[in-house]
């Protein structure tokens, strides 16, 4: 197990490597000059070809790609320094990820600052669909064919048919503004550490939201994983052994039908924690996805690389703890 | 429709420990209703091994369920009675119905690999079907039973293999485990349903002679169902051919398999191959497919398959379904078929043709 | 969020006893028979061998080895599965060689083998002329016509999404050995042949019954007119009476289409009936091989009377309780790392010394019967020394006596006119 997981870990370096790799051509490549944002924007849009120069030789555009590519992994290790237009130095200390652009702050300030709330929403928001799609799944499953399995699915696909930003825009619409029920209607990331009822209440609307859309997928998931576990042969045997029915459905059938729930939710899980744009912004909370958003509509090119390799970073570690956790439940996958 | 079985005078008809009378079975499907198992009747005594032989859709497992009350109480519609040592099973409330299963009746099944939790030990499967039934009993002791009876059927080694997951043993050793998960709680009657089907011959013959052994020590009274005659002829003290939901043939098993009276059962010997059968011996199925259950033919389930149904007069086949009576071999042997004098038929004609090494020279 | 489908069985309540309704069975082909005598004549007596046949396919010393991978960061290959270990046999021209073995000994893969399923590791498999061991993938195209494999079970080894017209036109297309126009008609042809109502090419293999479906596996197998069928567990996975009629449906076109068998089983009896000329295989080798009569009547090797002792036997019924039977002890050892010498030694109540230090050749002991054992001898009749000793130069305990070496016998995969007598221990021929 242990050099599976260190195998994994060192191809998951490799993809990230390949990530900010990627990333950097990009922005490097493109079209137009990767200082031309900042160039824009320091200058109040007066920018020249002379000034875009100034730029681009203080941010090292004009050294060539390997050498710039090489520079920033270093400054991830050890930091660097960092000038713009004119002759301050910032220092950016490792692991550096650069200035934003908009800010001039360190870009890994930033992100420390915005993951508790990203990571908030995610854990709250997946808790709850899990709490409520999965028991749901495996109750609808046990009436198969029954007006409450039908009510259940058939309510739950409506949910599910209405995209997901119009749910949540309704829900706040409604719950805030409408009916501007208390406490809940002040929504926005609070720190936890600060006020704990504070943070419970603004995340609530934020996980209602989540919580209510995305279990209606994992009733799906869990309803048809249970419905086939249930016609299996060692569940005939554990009813032939004389089980009761909880023993049954929840010992034996339970365990064998979440795995694919699990294999699926765990990626999923990982997308979610690195920031929802739609959740973030319709309920005020200053997350990564909010950032990221921002990040791209102000052309700050350091965070919208940043937030891609966070994002890929997370999602490998995902995938790796999936696959453990898989082999935990069934002893027939042995990790090796 | 009353059907007599044999044995049926009262001295011995209170010993046995099975008794279904009159079971029918079924179940609504997407096309109609289906009746999988119609006016079915056997029993079986303590110590003794009923083989139930039949092919897919002849409804010999979906008896076998039945006396387990394993099937969807709301949907299915099951008629008759079953007697397991007594106690009326049709109609038992699930709670009593769960005190019989796995503890006086147990059931073991084909393929094991799929009939035990891929995800649990093999010994921990085996502790819980005891603690279901002996409440008050530690894990500890539980885990020592578990043990004894993995000895008991022959796994080498059974306190480090208590801890193994079923995919960790070889087929046969699989079959043992799922054997003495059936049968840790004592049970008087076991049913096997294909037990040796998927397994080697040289494990298979193992399996059976562990059955044997375990039917003499504990005395419980044994259905084995399969579809191969040649286990049959070994194991089954009596034997119930089944078709298209009905009993069609009954007997005791040397009677049935010598001087068979039914025609789907000389269709079945016929249609088996024999490691010592004579090489002129042909190998002759029986025409056409099994019926389906939705619409079973009119009259007799067999006849459109049945190649001796010219020598019943009129259209008495394909009008009426002949009851389950005994011939002229006596009151123990049952048969469902219209023809007067099945034997002589089966002497004449069809064995010279299967086995004319066999045939009795007068 | 990704919206991943699930699909959710709602008609997953199938009960083990209801197969799929025969939907097709007002439309059979074939008229019902309507007398004992009729039908009696439709089925088959046990195929006869013919002793001058040519061979159509001949294997020679064919070894399948499967690398096993260590496990850890790097893959390095530990040792190897030895699925097939050296077999040698012949399949004569319109005959039936079958091959028999506990599950593990190799005989599907030699099925594999011989449809070039996998590449052997070595060894040679002539098949007119040629040897197919070697050829590549493309060399190998045009020669696949000629040897085509029915499989086991009827309801995973159809493509449920193709209709019944396509699985059997395929192979015509791929190869382009008819215009596309006339295809249908060859299939309608082919699926009267083995007893289907050429109307249904349309349907889906699921609206089939299993042996309704095996016949369909065995249409696809002889629309290229092959010359060799390998045939892994045909009828093993149907119920009797569709046995039966399989059975009888492969006897009739192997004698209409001069069609040669390997016919792969571990059902003994299924297996005396078709063919007439039997191999037993163990751990990836061949450990005797003969004509029926002899192997079934007269077996030599101790793994085959085991074998043979443990097979049910409805003739029971009449004597009542089992039949005595010769008992294996322990289980079929790991073919990564087989035991020394002979395989079987194991498990063998005959072993001695002699067997764990020189592995028995295949040795010819009759005209059409060979055995790898060196206490070779019908059941209760096994010689107390070895027999091979003198043949390989080696002393009763099996070490090298005076020239100083083993030798081994040449051995061939047909058989010669003269051959070895166990009892007699010298050559003698018929």
């Amino acid at each position: 197990m242990f050099a599976y997981v260190v195998k994994r870990l060192l191809s998951g370096v490799v993809v990230i490597a390949l990530v900010s790799l990627s990333v950097f051509l990009l922005f490097f490549k493109g079209p137009s000059s990767p200082a031309q944002p900042i160039c824009d924007r320091d200058t109040g849009n007066r920018c020249t070809p002379a000034r875009l120069e100034i730029f681009e030789r203080n941010l090292g555009f004009d050294n060539p790609w390997y050498t710039e590519y090489g520079t920033f992994v270093k400054g991830i290790f050890v930091g660097r320094e960092i000038q713009f237009g004119n002759a301050t130095i910032y220092e950016c200390p490792a692991p550096c990820l650069g200035y934003s652009y908009r800010t001039k702050v360190p870009v890994f300030e930033e992100l420390k600052e915005r993951i508790p709330a990203s990571f908030s929403v995610a854990i709250g928001g997946a808790a709850l669909y899990l709490l409520l799609g999965i028991p749901i799944g495996v109750a609808a499953a046990r009436r198969r064919g029954t007006v409450t399995d039908k009510a259940l699915v058939s309510s739950f696909l409506v949910i599910s048919s209405v995209p997901y930003y119009l749910f949540a825009l309704l829900m706040w619409l409604f719950l805030t503004v409408q009916w501007e029920i208390p406490l809940i209607s002040d929504t926005g990331y609070f720190p936890f550490t600060e006020n704990p009822a504070k943070w419970f209440s603004g995340m609530a609307l934020a996980w209602i939201a989540l919580g209510i859309f995305g279990c209606t997928t994992y009733t799906r998931y869990s309803r048809g994983s249970m419905v086939e576990t249930l016609s299996e042969d060692y569940i005939r045997t554990a009813k032939a052994k004389g089980l009761p029915p909880r023993t049954v459905v929840y010992k034996h059938a339970l365990r064998s039908a979440l795995v694919p729930v699990i294999t699926i939710f765990g990626i999923e899980f990982g997308t979610l924690l690195a920031g929802t744009i739609f959740t973030e912004r319709i309920f005020n909370i200053d997350g990564i996805g909010y950032w990221s958003l921002q990040a791209v509509t102000a052309k700050d090119l350091p965070v919208v690389a940043a937030v891609a390799i966070f994002s890929a970073t997370v999602l490998i570690i995902a995938n790796i703890l999936v696959d453990i956790v898989y082999s935990v439940l069934d002893p027939r996958v042995r990790l090796s | 429709m009353t059907t007599a079985t044999p044995g049926s005078d009262s001295a011995t008809s209170d010993d046995a420990y099975l008794v279904v009378e009159d079971l029918s079975v079924s179940f609504p499907t997407e096309d109609g209703m289906v009746t999988a198992v119609s006016d079915l009747s056997y029993r079986v005594e303590l110590g003794k091994t009923l083989g139930i032989v039949g092919e897919s859709g002849s409804g010999k497992s979906v008896s076998s369920m039945a006396v387990l009350g394993l099937h969807d109480a709301k949907s299915s519609q099951i008629t008759g009675s079953i007697r397991v040592g007594g106690t009326e099973v049709i109609g038992l409330s699930e709670n009593r119905m769960r005190k019989l299963r796995g503890n006086s009746v147990a059931m073991i099944f084909q393929d094991a690999l799929a009939a035990l939790h891929p995800f649990y030990k093999v010994g921990d499967q085996l502790s819980e079907a005891y603690l279901v039934h002996h409440g008050d009993s530690s894990k500890r002791d539980a885990r020592r039973k578990s043990i004894e009876m993995l000895d008991r059927v022959g796994i080498p080694q059974p306190d480090r293999r208590v801890d193994d997951f079923p995919h960790q043993f070889s087929g046969g050793m699989r079959q043992r485990a799922m054997i003495a998960m059936g049968l840790i709680n004592d049970p008087k009657l076991l049913i096997a349903d294909e037990p040796t089907t998927a397994l080697d011959v040289t494990v298979q013959a193992q399996i059976l002679d562990l059955l044997q052994d375990l039917q003499r020590e504990f005395n419980s009274a044994v259905i084995m169902i399969t579809h191969d005659l040649g286990v049959i002829a070994e194991m089954a003290d009596d034997v119930l051919v089944m078709y298209a939901g009905r009993g069609v043939e009954y007997g005791s098993c040397k009677e049935l398999l010598t001087h068979p009276e039914m025609p789907y059962t000389w269709g079945l010997l016929s249609s088996v191959a024999d490691v010592t059968s004579d090489t002129s011996a042909r190998l002759i199925p029986i025409p056409g497919n099994p019926p389906s259950l939705l619409s079973p033919p009119s009259g007799c389930a067999f006849h459109p398959r049945c190649v001796h149904r010219q020598k019943v007069p009129g259209d008495l086949c394909a009008t009426t379904m002949p009851p389950l009576s005994p011939g002229k071999r006596g009151d123990a042997h049952l048969k469902r078929c219209h023809l007067p004098d099945p034997d002589a038929i089966y002497q004449t004609e069809v064995l010279p043709e299967i086995a004319p090494d066999l045939v009795e020279r007068t | 969020m990704t919206d991943v489908n699930v699909s959710s069985p709602d008609d997953a309540a199938q009960h083990p006893d209801l197969d799929p309704p025969d939907v097709t069975s007002e439309h059979e082909a074939a008229p019902l028979v309507t007398t004992f005598g009729e039908l009696a004549e439709m089925g088959h007596t046990p195929a006869e061998l013919d002793p001058d046949a040519p061979p159509v396919l001949e294997v020679e010393n064919l070894r399948m080895y499967f690398p096993v991978k260590s496990p850890g960061l790097v893959r390095r290959t530990v040792g190897h599965v030895q699925a097939v270990d050296g077999v040698s046999f012949q399949v004569p021209e319109g005959g039936s060689l079958g091959l028999v073995g506990d599950s593990g000994c190799g005989k599907s893969t030699t099925g594999r083998l011989i449809t070039r399923l996998y590449k052997p590791t070595s060894g040679s498999m002539m098949f007119q002329g040629q040897d197919l061991a070697g050829l590549s993938y493309r060399q190998m195209k045009p020669l696949r016509r000629n040897i085509q494999m029915i499989f086991q079970d009827p309801y995973t080894s159809l493509n449920p999404r193709h209709t019944v017209g396509t699985i059997v036109g395929a192979p015509l297309i791929v190869h382009k050995i008819i215009p596309k126009n006339k295809v249908l008609a060859r299939v309608q042809e082919i699926l009267e042949v083995v007893g289907l109502n050429p109307e249904h090419y349309n349907r889906y293999p699921n609206e089939f019954s299993g042996g309704q479906r095996q016949r369909i596996g065995i249409a696809r197998a002889l629309t290229l007119n092959p010359k060799l069928l390998v045939a892994d567990e045909p009828v093993s996975a149907l119920d009797v009476s569709i046995q039966a009629q399989v059975v009888n449906l492969l006897q009739d076109l192997q004698r209409e289409f001069n069609i040669a068998f390997l016919f792969i089983a571990h059902d003994l009896a299924v297996v005396r009936h078709f063919c007439p000329e039997v191999a037993v295989m163990y751990l990836g080798k061949i450990v005797e091989i003969a004509d029926r009569d002899t192997l079934y009547s007269h077996s030599h090797h101790p793994y085959t009377q085991a074998l043979l002792s443990a097979v049910p036997d409805i003739k029971q019924a009449a004597i009542g309780g089992r039949r005595e039977r010769i008992r294996l002890e322990g289980d079929v050892p790991s073919p990564i790392n087989p035991p020394s010498g002979c395989r079987f030694r194991t498990r063998c109540s005959l072993a001695q010394e002699i067997c764990a230090k020189v592995e028995p050749p295949l040795l010819q002991i009759g005209a059409r019967h060979k055995v790898a054992c060196h206490f070779a001898g019908e059941l209760g009749a096994h010689p107390v020394r070895p027999v091979t000793a003198g043949l390989l130069g080696v002393d009763d305990q099996g070490s090298p006596s005076s020239n100083g070496s083993v030798e081994s016998p040449k051995l061939s995969p047909g058989y010669e006119k003269t051959w070895f007598d166990v009892r007699s221990q010298q050559m003698t021929s018929a």
